[in-house]
C-alpha cells in the first residue's frame, strides 16, 4: 500500500509571551485507503495537524506530502482533500443539493456530471428526499450527512473529518460510526478522523495516533493501543487501567520478568528496544484480572466498593501497599455472589497480561 | 410586606414621570411640526383648518424641486461610494490576519464619528477652496466627496458587525471545496453580507440626506440641498411649507430606519 499522507517533523508555534507550541515535531505516515484517527484530549494538537493538511494553518517548520507531492506549496483551494467540519459549515443560503454540488461546480465540472454525482451522493447518505430543502430546515443528523456528502462529492483522495460526530446525540452517534466505516470501505478514500472519544477511535479506525500536548505518543492499531499501551498517558487515556509499581528482574525481547510489591514474580509484555531498568510501572486492564481468595492471589488486599453495572461488576480493592485496584467481571445470571465488601481478597492475572510502560 | 427583589429602576420614585417627560420633549415638537404642515393658514403656530396646500406649494416650488433633486443625487452617490469603501474596509479589518496598527486604522475609519462636524466642515472648506483655485472646478463633486467621506463610518459599522457575526468556517469550507478567494467571496460571503450592505447603504443615505453643517460650508453658490434650503428659508419668512418638507423628510428617514432594523434582523 502506498503512502497517502506523509507528515515529517511538523511543528507549529504561535508567537506570544510565552509562545504556544500547538504541535511539537509530529511525524507520521498515513497509508492509502486507511481509516486513520488522531486521538487525544482537547489542546493536544490533533485539530491543528488536520487543519495543516487542509491548508488552513501553516506549519512553523517541517514537511507535508500527499502521494509524494508537496502540500505546503498549495493554498487550501488547490489541495485535493476535503473536510467535514465540526460545525458542518453548510452554506445557509444554498439548498442541500447545491451544497453537495458546490465543490464540483468550483472544479468546473459540466452540469450533467454535477447533477449525476450529486444524485449519487444524496443516495449514498440517504438524503435524496431532502434535495431542495434549505440547510436550516433539516435536523442535526441530516446536516451531518449533507456535510459528509458535500466533502465526498469531489471524490477527494483524502477526506478529513474534524470531530464530525461530537454534536450528535448518543444513539445517532453510534449509527454514524458504523455509517462512516461503511462509507470509507465502499469509497476506498483515505479517512483522517479527529476525535477525543476513545470509543469512536477504537471502533472505526484501522490505525490510531494518540496525541498529547502537541506530540504523538503512540501509533498503532486499536488492539495494539489498547492491549499494549506504550506509556502511562496512553494507558490512562484509553480505557480504564490499573497501574502497579514493580521491579524489573530481567527482560528478553518483548517479554520481561518483573517482581511485584508482594514479592511474587510474573512475566509481562514490554516494548522491544525500550531502555528499562529498576523500578517500572505495569498497566493492567480491569477486565484482564480476576478476584480470588487471599491465598491464591498474586497480590492481596481488602475489598472495598462493589459496583454493579448491569453487564459487569466492578470490584474496588485496596492493595496492601495502599494502591487502589479495580477488577471488572462480566455478570452472568447463574454466578454466585462471591465476595463481601470488607473481606480480605486476592488479585490475580495471567502471565504476559501486564504491560510494562515506557516511562 | 412584599420581599424586595433587588434593585429595580422602574420602581424608583419619579421614574415614570421622568420617562414620560423625556418622550413628550422628544416627540411633542415633532408632532406639532407635522400637525401644522396641514394648516390651511400661513402661520406655523395658529391652526386654521386642514389642507394639503403647503405640500402642493412645496411640490410646485422650483427651488425646493432643485434642492430635492440635488439632495437625492448627492445622497445616492455618497451612499454608493461610502458603502463600497465600507465593504472593502470591513473586509480588510475582519478577514485578514491582524496587522500592526489595526486599532489605528479602525479609529481613522471612524474619525467622522469622533471629530466635531464643524471642524471637519471648516477643514473641508479650506481644502476644497485650495483645489477650486487650482482647478477652477466648482461643481457638485465636492459635496459628493465630502458626504461620501463622512458617511463611511455609518456604512462601515453594520457591515463590519455582519462580517464579524458570520461563521468563518463557511469561507474555509468554500476554500476547501476548491473555491478561489474571489469565488468564495462572491458565492458565500457576499450573499450573506447583503443585509449588512443594504443596512449600511440606507444609513449612509439618510445621514447624507440630513446633513446641514458640512454641506453649508462646502457648497458653492446655488448648490443648496434640501436641509440648507430649509435653513435659508428659516432666516426669512417661515411658512408651513417648511413643515411639509420636514414631514416628508421624517417619512423618508423613518422608512429607512425601519428598513434598516428589519434588514439587521434577517439571519441567514
Amino acid at each position: 500500500m502506498s503512502t497517502a499522507i506523509s507528515v515529517r517533523h511538523l511543528r507549529k508555534v504561535y508567537p506570544g509571551q510565552p509562545p504556544v507550541v500547538a504541535l511539537a515535531d509530529a511525524s507520521l505516515e498515513i497509508k492509502d485507503n486507511e481509516f486513520f484517527t488522531l486521538l487525544g484530549p482537547s489542546g493536544c494538537g490533533k485539530t491543528t495537524l488536520l487543519r495543516m493538511i487542509a491548508g488552513f494553518e501553516h506549519p512553523t517548520s517541517g514537511a507535508l506530502e500527499m502521494f509524494g507531492e508537496d502540500l505546503l506549496e498549495l493554498p487550501p483551494y488547490k489541495r485535493p482533500v476535503n473536510t467535514v467540519f465540526q460545525s458542518y459549515a453548510l452554506f445557509p443560503h444554498l439548498t442541500v443539493a447545491e451544497n453537495i454540488g458546490f465543490g464540483l461546480e468550483m472544479l468546473g465540472k459540466p452540469k450533467a456530471e454535477i447533477r449525476a454525482t450529486v444524485g449519487e451522493m444524496m443516495e449514498l447518505v440517504q438524503m435524496t428526499a431532502m434535495a431542495d430543502r434549505q440547510t436550516g430546515q433539516i435536523s442535526g443528523g441530516q446536516q451531518q450527512r449533507v456535510a459528509l456528502a458535500r466533502a465526498l462529492a469531489p471524490k477527494p483522495k483524502v477526506l478529513l473529518l474534524d470531530e464530525p460526530l461530537s454534536a450528535l446525540d448518543f444513539k445517532l452517534r453510534k449509527e454514524m460510526q458504523l455509517e462512516l466505516k461503511r462509507l470509507q470501505t465502499e469509497t476506498g478514500i483515505t479517512f483522517i478522523f479527529v476525535t477525543h472519544d476513545q470509543e469512536e477511535a477504537l471502533t472505526m479506525s484501522d490505525r490510531i495516533a494518540v496525541m498529547s500536548a502537541g506530540s504523538i505518543r503512540q501509533i498503532g492499531g486499536p488492539r495494539d493501543i489498547y492491549d499494549q499501551p506504550a506509556e502511562r498517558f496512553v494507558a490512562d487515556f484509553i480505557g480504564d487501567t490499573n497501574f502497579l509499581p514493580a521491579e524489573l528482574v530481567s527482560s528478553a525481547g518483548p517479554t520481561a520478568t518483573v517482581r511485584l510489591a508482594s514479592g511474587k514474580t510474573t512475566t509481562a509484555r514490554s516494548h522491544e528496544g525500550a531502555d528499562m531498568s529498576g523500578q517500572v510501572t505495569l498497566a493492567l486492564r480491569p477486565e484482564h484480572t480476576s478476584l480470588v481468595s487471599e491465598a491464591e492471589g498474586m497480590l492481596t488486599g481488602r475489598l472495598g466498593n462493589v459496583v454493579y453495572f448491569g453487564t459487569d461488576t466492578h470490584y474496588h480493592v485496596q492493595l496492601d501497599d495502599g494502591t487502589g485496584f479495580v477488577i471488572r467481571k462480566q455478570n452472568s445470571p447463574d454466578a454466585p455472589a462471591d465476595f463481601e465488601s470488607g473481606a480480605r481478597v486476592g488479585v490475580t492475572f495471567g502471565a504476559g497480561v501486564a504491560q510494562v510502560l515506557r516511562d | 410586606m412584599a420581599e424586595q427583589k433587588g434593585f429595580n429602576i422602574r420602581r424608583q420614585t419619579g421614574f415614570a414621570t421622568l420617562a414620560v417627560a423625556c418622550f413628550v420633549l422628544l416627540y411633542l415638537p415633532i408632532l406639532l411640526l407635522v400637525a401644522y404642515s396641514f394648516n390651511s393658514g400661513s402661520s406655523i403656530a395658529i391652526w386654521e383648518g386642514f389642507s394639503w396646500r403647503w405640500y402642493q406649494s412645496a411640490w410646485e416650488n422650483e427651488l425646493v424641486q432643485e434642492a430635492t433633486v440635488r439632495s437625492l443625487v448627492i445622497a445616492v452617490w455618497a451612499s454608493l461610494i461610502s458603502t463600497t469603501v465600507a465593504v472593502l474596509a470591513a473586509l480588510a479589518t475582519t478577514r485578514t490576519r491582524k496587522f500592526r496598527g489595526q486599532g489605528a486604522v479602525f479609529a481613522m475609519i471612524n474619525q467622522p464619528l469622533m471629530v466635531p462636524e464643524i471642524v471637519t466642515a471648516v477643514a473641508l472648506l479650506i481644502f476644497f477652496a485650495m483645489i477650486k483655485v487650482a482647478t477652477g472646478y466648482s461643481g457638485l463633486l465636492y459635496l459628493v466627496i465630502a458626504h461620501s467621506a463622512f458617511c463611511i463610518p455609518f456604512a462601515y459599522l453594520p457591515i463590519r458587525a455582519r462580517l464579524q457575526g458570520m461563521d468563518l468556517s463557511l469561507e474555509q469550507a468554500a476554500a476547501d471545496l476548491y473555491a478561489t478567494p474571489f469565488q468564495a467571496f462572491r458565492r458565500i460571503t457576499l450573499p450573506q453580507l447583503w443585509p449588512g450592505i443594504l443596512a449600511g447603504a440606507m444609513l449612509a443615505f439618510v445621514i447624507s440626506l440630513d446633513d446641514v453643517v458640512i454641506t453649508e460650508f462646502v457648497k458653492s453658490a446655488g448648490q443648496d440641498t434640501l436641509p440648507t434650503y430649509m435653513l435659508g428659508q428659516l432666516r426669512r419668512v417661515i411658512t408651513p411649507e417648511i413643515n411639509a418638507i420636514s414631514t416628508v423628510l421624517i417619512g423618508i428617514s423613518v422608512t429607512m430606519v425601519i428598513g434598516f432594523t428589519l434588514l439587521s434582523k434577517i439571519r441567514n
